[in-house]
C-alpha cells in the first residue's frame, strides 16, 4: 500500500531518513519521531531507525551521515496521527525489548493504522504477532526483575544502610522498572546494578548511571544464609518436580540469586529424605494375632519403639478370656516387669483392695497395660518409672487392640490418661470423661478412671476425696455389670 | 540448648510447609510512597523464588511455634508427634520479614502457629506480629494470618484490620473426617469463624463506600485449605463441600493439599500417599466452576464410579465424554458458555475466537491458530470446513484424546 502513497510536500522524494534514537529505551523519542514522519507520509521502507551503538538495517548503509539534520517538517494542515489505546500499551513494552528491528516494526504497524483502524483485532497478522511476541518477552522480563533481583546491604560512610543488587536483564527495561522499586522501597536507600546500565534511589530522587559490572556489587549478605535455610527447609522432598521449577526459575537466573547454590544438592538429597520420612512412620506389616498367645510371643518379640530395647520383658494381659470387664492400665513397673504379670506392685495391691471393697472379682476381669513394655530410667540402682509418650501408646496400641478383639469385654475400665489414649487414640483429660461410659467403636463402654498409682502419691485431705471419687468410678462399674 | 535463630528458622519453616497457599495476589493497592517504612502490593502477585518442588516462594511462611496442645492425626505438630519443637517471639518474626522484604526476597509473611496455652493467647500473639509490622515499621507489604477458629471473634477481628488475607482451615472435607483425625477441632466452629469474616469483609467494604478512610478488612479476602487422601472422602464430596465452601463463605480459594507422607506420621493415616495428580484434577475441577460456568453438580457429574476423578484425563474432557450430546459447538455461532465447555479451549482461547469471528468466519486452521493444540479441540468443534461426524461418536474417542501411557522399556 505504500507505493500508493504519495509522498508529502515536505519529505523529499525518494529520501532516505535515519533516526538516531538518543537511548535504546526511549520510546518518547520514537513516538515523536514518527508521528512526524508518518504525517509527511514517509513510507516504512525509507526510514531507519538506529539507536546507540547499532548500525540500523541494511538500507542505513548509506544513510546515517546525511539524514536526520534534515528531518521533513509536517505541513501545518495535516491530519492527526491515530493509533489504538491496545498498540501504544504493547509498543511502549515492545520498545524495550533487544530485537534491533523493532522500532522499524513499530513504525509499519503504525503506518498501517492509519489505512485499517483495527488492525490489531487481527491477531492471525504477523506483524501484529511479532509485536506481541516482543511485548510478552518484555513483560516477562519486568517480572523477573521484580521477582530476582536480590539485594545486598552494605553500610555508607555515615552508616545509613545501602541495599545495592547486580541483575543481568534480557532487555532495556531498567529505567522503566525502577518505578517499580521505587515505590515497593520508597525509605530506603538502594541502587540497581545491570550490564545496560544502573538506577540509584536515595530515597527523594532518581539517578541514572552508567553501565555496571558484577564486580561493581558487594559479594555477599550475612542474611543470604538465613534466606538459604529458609529456602531448603520451605521445600518439601516429598513432591520434587524439578521442571515446573525451571520453567518459571530457568536456569540463567541462578548465578545472582543466593538461593539457587543449594538447589543441586537439595534435588539429589531428596528422594533420600523422603523415603527417611516415609521408613521413620512405616510400621512393619504384620498378620494380626488370633489368639492370646501369639499376643504374647508377638509383643515379646516387638521393636516398633524404643521403649522394648531396653531389655525388659513384654507383659501382656491376663484373665479369662471371655471376660466381661477388662481392665487397662498405663505401662508395667519395676515389679510386674520381674513377674511378668500386669498390677502385681504396690498399684496393683490398691488396686485390688479397691476392687473387692467394689465388688469386683478381680479374678473375673482381663487385666493388662495400654504399653507392654517397661520405660524407665536408671537412678542409682533403681529402675524409675517414666511415663511413655503418646507415640509409644499409639504404637502399642496394636496389641491393646488385639487382646480387646480376642477378650471382646462388654466394659473396658482405663486407669489414667495413657490407659484412656490407648482405648480411644487421642488424649482426653480423666477429670472431664469420668464418671460417665463413652461408647467404643464395637459397642463395649469405656469408664476412665485415674490410676491407682496416682492415689499413693496423694496423702491428706487430697488423698480422701480422690479415693472416694475412685471408688465411686468402680462402684458405678460395677453397677453397670451387675445390670448385665 | 538455646537454639540459634537459624535453626528455630529451619524448624519453623520446615513446620509450615504443609500449607499450600503462597498467594500473594488480589489484594488493595497500596505502595511505600508518602509513607515511612517499605513494601507495596499492585494486584499481581510476584513469585520471587521456586523450591525444587515446583512451588513458588512469595511470602515468608512460617509458624511463630509449633508447640501445639492439639492432636490431629495428620499434622505432623500434633501434641504427639516427636518432632523438635521451636517458638519465636513476634520481635523475631518481624525482624526476619523485615530483612527478607528489603532484599527483595519475598512479598510479605504468611504467619501460621500451632496452639499454645490458649487459642486466644496463640491468636494474640500472631496479631503482636502483624500490629509490629504495620504501626510501628509502616509495612506495606503482604501479610496473611492464618486464624485459630477457637479463639474469640474480637481476635479474628483484629487479625482482618492487618492483615490482607486471613484464611481458616477446614482440614477434612467430611464432619466425620475430622471428628476421627482432628479430635479437638470442630465442623461448627470453624464455620462459625468463616461465616464472622464473611460478614466482616462484606461489612468493611460497605463501610469503605461510605466513608474513605474507613479501615480495610482483610482486602485480600479469606481461603481455606482441605487435605486429600488423609481420610476416605472421595473427589465427590470433596468437590460438594469446596463449592459450598465458595457459595456459603464467599471464600477467594479452596487449596487442597495432597497428603504426603509426614515424619513420625501417625498410625492412624493411611499409609499410601495419594497420587500427587489427584490434588491436580481437583484444582482442575475447581478451576472449572470458577471460571468456566461449571455447576458443582456438574463437576461431580464427570467422576467415575466410585466418585473420584478419573486420574488419566482432565475432568473437562471427562465431562465433554460422558455428555457427547452436547457436541459439537459451532465456533462461529455458539455462546461463550459452549465455547467454555470444549476441552482445550481455555478462557483465553474463546476470547480470542470471539473477537476473531466478528472479522471472519472461522475455518479449522484460524481455530488452530488460535488455540494451543487443535488435535485435542477438533472432535468436540464445528467450523466451516469441519465436522466432527464419526469421531464424536466413537466409542474409543477417550483412547484416542487421552494422553499416552508411557511404555517401560526393557532395562
Amino acid at each position: 500500500m505504500a507505493a500508493q502513497k504519495i509522498s508529502g510536500p515536505y519529505a523529499a522524494l525518494g529520501a532516505h531518513y535515519a533516526v538516531h534514537l538518543p537511548a535504546p529505551d526511549d520510546f518518547a523519542f520514537w513516538r515523536d519521531r514518527a508521528r512526524g514522519l508518518i504525517q509527511c507520509d514517509v513510507p516504512p521502507d525509507r526510514v531507519s531507525w538506529i539507536e546507540p551503538g547499532g548500525t540500523g538495517d541494511l538500507f542505513a548503509a548509506e544513510g546515517p551521515s546525511r539524514s536526520d539534520k534534515r528531518m521533513p517538517s509536517p505541513p501545518a494542515d495535516a491530519r492527526p496521527v491515530r493509533a489504538s489505546q491496545h498498540f501504544l500499551t504493547l509498543a511502549r513494552r515492545a520498545a524495550l525489548h533487544t530485537d534491533p528491528a523493532r522500532f522499524g516494526l513499530l513504525y509499519q504497524v503504525l503506518w498501517r493504522l492509519q489505512q485499517g483502524p483495527r488492525l490489531m483485532e487481527d491477531k492471525a497478522d504477523s506483524q501484529v504477532r511479532r509485536i506481541e511476541e516482543l511485548a510478552k518477552a518484555v513483560r516477562r522480563d519486568a517480572h523477573k526483575m521484580h521477582a530476582f533481583v536480590r539485594f545486598r546491604e552494605v553500610a555508607e560512610e555515615d552508616g545509613t544502610p545501602h541495599f545495592v543488587a547486580w541483575f543481568e536483564p534480557d532487555h532495556h527495561i531498567v529505567r522503566a522498572e525502577a518505578a517499580f522499586f521505587m515505590r515497593r522501597f520508597a525509605n530506603m536507600r538502594w541502587s540497581i546494578l545491570t550490564p545496560r546500565g544502573s538506577v540509584h534511589w536515595d530515597g527523594e530522587t532518581m539517578h541514572e548511571g552508567p553501565p555496571a559490572r558484577a564486580e561493581d556489587a558487594p559479594g555477599d549478605d550475612p542474611v543470604e544464609d538465613l534466606w538459604r535455610s529458609y529456602y531448603a527447609s520451605i521445600f518439601n522432598p516429598a513432591r520434587l518436580k524439578v521442571g515446573a521449577m525451571l520453567s518459571e526459575m530457568p536456569k540463567k537466573y541462578w548465578k545472582n540469586l543466593p538461593e539457587a547454590q543449594i538447589i543441586p544438592q537439595l534435588i539429589a538429597g531428596a528422594q533420600a529424605r523422603e523415603a527417611a520420612m516415609v521408613a521413620a512412620g512405616e510400621r512393619q506389616e504384620r498378620a494380626r494375632p488370633v489368639t492370646l498367645a501369639e499376643v504374647a510371643q508377638g509383643a515379646a518379640a516387638c521393636r516398633d519403639c524404643a521403649i522394648a530395647d531396653c531389655g525388659t520383658r513384654a507383659v501382656v494381659g491376663e484373665g479369662p478370656h471371655a471376660a466381661l470387664l477388662m481392665i487397662v492400665g498405663e505401662q508395667p513397673g519395676d515389679q510386674e516387669d520381674v513377674a511378668a504379670r500386669p498390677f502385681v506392685g504396690p498399684a496393683g495391691q490398691l488396686l485390688d483392695e479397691y476392687l473387692h471393697a467394689a465388688g469386683i472379682d478381680r479374678a473375673s476381669a482381663y487385666v493388662t497395660n495400654a504399653v507392654k513394655h517397661f520405660k524407665f530410667t536408671w537412678k542409682g540402682k533403681h529402675r524409675l518409672h517414666q511415663s511413655p509418650s503418646a507415640k509409644e501408646i499409639d504404637t502399642c496400641r496394636w496389641w491393646l487392640d488385639a487382646e480387646r478383639a480376642f477378650v471382646r469385654p462388654r466394659i473396658v475400665l482405663a486407669l489414667g490418661a495413657s490407659a484412656a489414649r490407648g482405648m480411644l487414640g487421642r488424649t482426653v483429660s480423666v477429670n472431664q470423661v469420668r464418671g460417665r461410659p463413652i461408647m467404643l467403636d464395637d459397642g463395649a463402654e469405656l469408664w476412665v478412671t485415674v490410676h491407682p498409682s496416682y492415689l499413693l502419691r496423694l496423702d491428706g485431705v487430697a488423698r480422701v476425696e480422690q479415693a472416694a471419687l475412685f471408688a465411686a468410678d468402680l462402684a458405678a462399674v460395677r453397677e453397670r455389670l451387675g445390670a448385665d | 540448648m538455646q537454639q540459634t535463630l537459624r535453626q528455630r528458622l529451619e524448624i519453623l519453616a520446615d513446620a509450615a510447609k504443609y500449607d499450600a497457599s503462597c498467594a500473594s495476589s488480589g489484594t488493595a493497592k497500596k505502595n511505600s510512597l508518602g509513607g515511612k517504612g517499605i513494601g507495596s502490593t499492585e494486584g499481581m502477585g510476584i513469585c520471587h523464588a521456586y523450591a525444587p518442588d515446583g512451588r513458588c516462594i512469595s511470602l515468608l511462611k512460617i509458624l511463630l511455634t509449633n508447640y501445639c496442645i492439639f492432636d490431629c492425626h495428620y499434622c505432623i505438630n500434633r501434641k504427639s508427634s516427636n518432632v523438635a519443637r521451636a517458638r519465636f517471639t513476634p520481635q523475631e518474626v518481624v525482624d526476619l520479614t523485615l530483612n527478607f522484604y528489603r532484599r527483595n526476597y519475598i512479598e510479605g509473611l504468611f504467619l501460621s502457629s500451632g496452639i499454645v496455652k490458649s487459642a486466644n493467647h496463640t491468636m494474640e500473639q500472631m496479631i503482636e506480629v502483624a500490629r509490629i509490622l504495620r504501626e510501628e515499621h509502616d509495612f506495606r507489604g503482604y501479610i496473611h494470618l492464618k486464624t485459630i477458629p477457637e479463639a474469640d471473634p474480637e481476635a479474628i477481628h483484629q487479625a482482618g484490620l492487618y492483615a490482607d488475607r486471613i484464611s481458616i482451615n477446614v482440614e477434612l472435607p467430611t464432619r466425620a473426617g475430622l471428628t476421627r483425625l482432628a479430635p479437638d477441632k470442630d465442623e461448627a466452629q470453624i464455620e462459625g469463624a468463616m461465616g464472622r469474616t464473611k460478614a466482616r469483609i462484606i461489612e468493611a467494604k460497605d463501610e469503605r463506600k461510605r466513608f474513605r478512610h474507613a479501615p480495610r478488612f482483610a482486602p485480600a479476602g479469606q481461603s481455606t485449605q482441605m487435605i486429600v487422601g488423609a481420610d476416605d472422602a472421595n473427589d465427590t464430596a470433596i468437590i460438594g463441600k469446596a463449592s459450598r465452601l465458595y457459595g456459603a463463605f464467599g471464600l477467594r480459594r479452596v487449596y487442597y493439599s495432597a497428603f504426603s507422607p509426614i515424619p513420625d506420621a501417625s498410625a492412624v493415616l493411611p499409609l499410601k500417599r495419594p497420587p500427587l495428580l489427584r490434588e491436580h484434577r481437583l484444582y482442575q475441577s475447581d478451576w472449572l466452576m470458577r471460571f468456566y460456568g461449571f455447576a458443582p453438580g456438574e463437576v461431580a457429574d464427570a467422576t467415575e464410579a466410585d466418585g473420584n476423578l478419573p486420574l488419566d484425563i482432565d475432568p473437562k474432557l471427562a465431562w465433554a465424554l460422558k455428555f457427547r450430546e452436547s457436541f459439537p459447538v459451532d465456533v462461529n455461532r455458539a455462546a461463550k458458555e459452549q465455547l467454555l465447555r470444549v476441552p482445550g479451549l481455555g478462557t483465553t482461547a474463546v476470547a480470542r475466537i470471539l473477537a476473531a469471528r466478528r472479522h471472519r468466519t472461522l475455518r479449522l486452521d484460524d481455530v488452530a491458530r488460535l488455540t494451543a493444540s487443535i488435535v485435542k479441540v477438533r472432535p468436540f468443534i464445528c467450523a466451516l470446513d469441519w465436522r466432527p461426524t464419526l469421531l464424536t461418536d466413537r466409542a474409543d474417542l477417550r483412547r484416542l484424546l487421552a494422553p499416552k501411557q508411557e511404555q517401560l522399556e526393557l532395562f
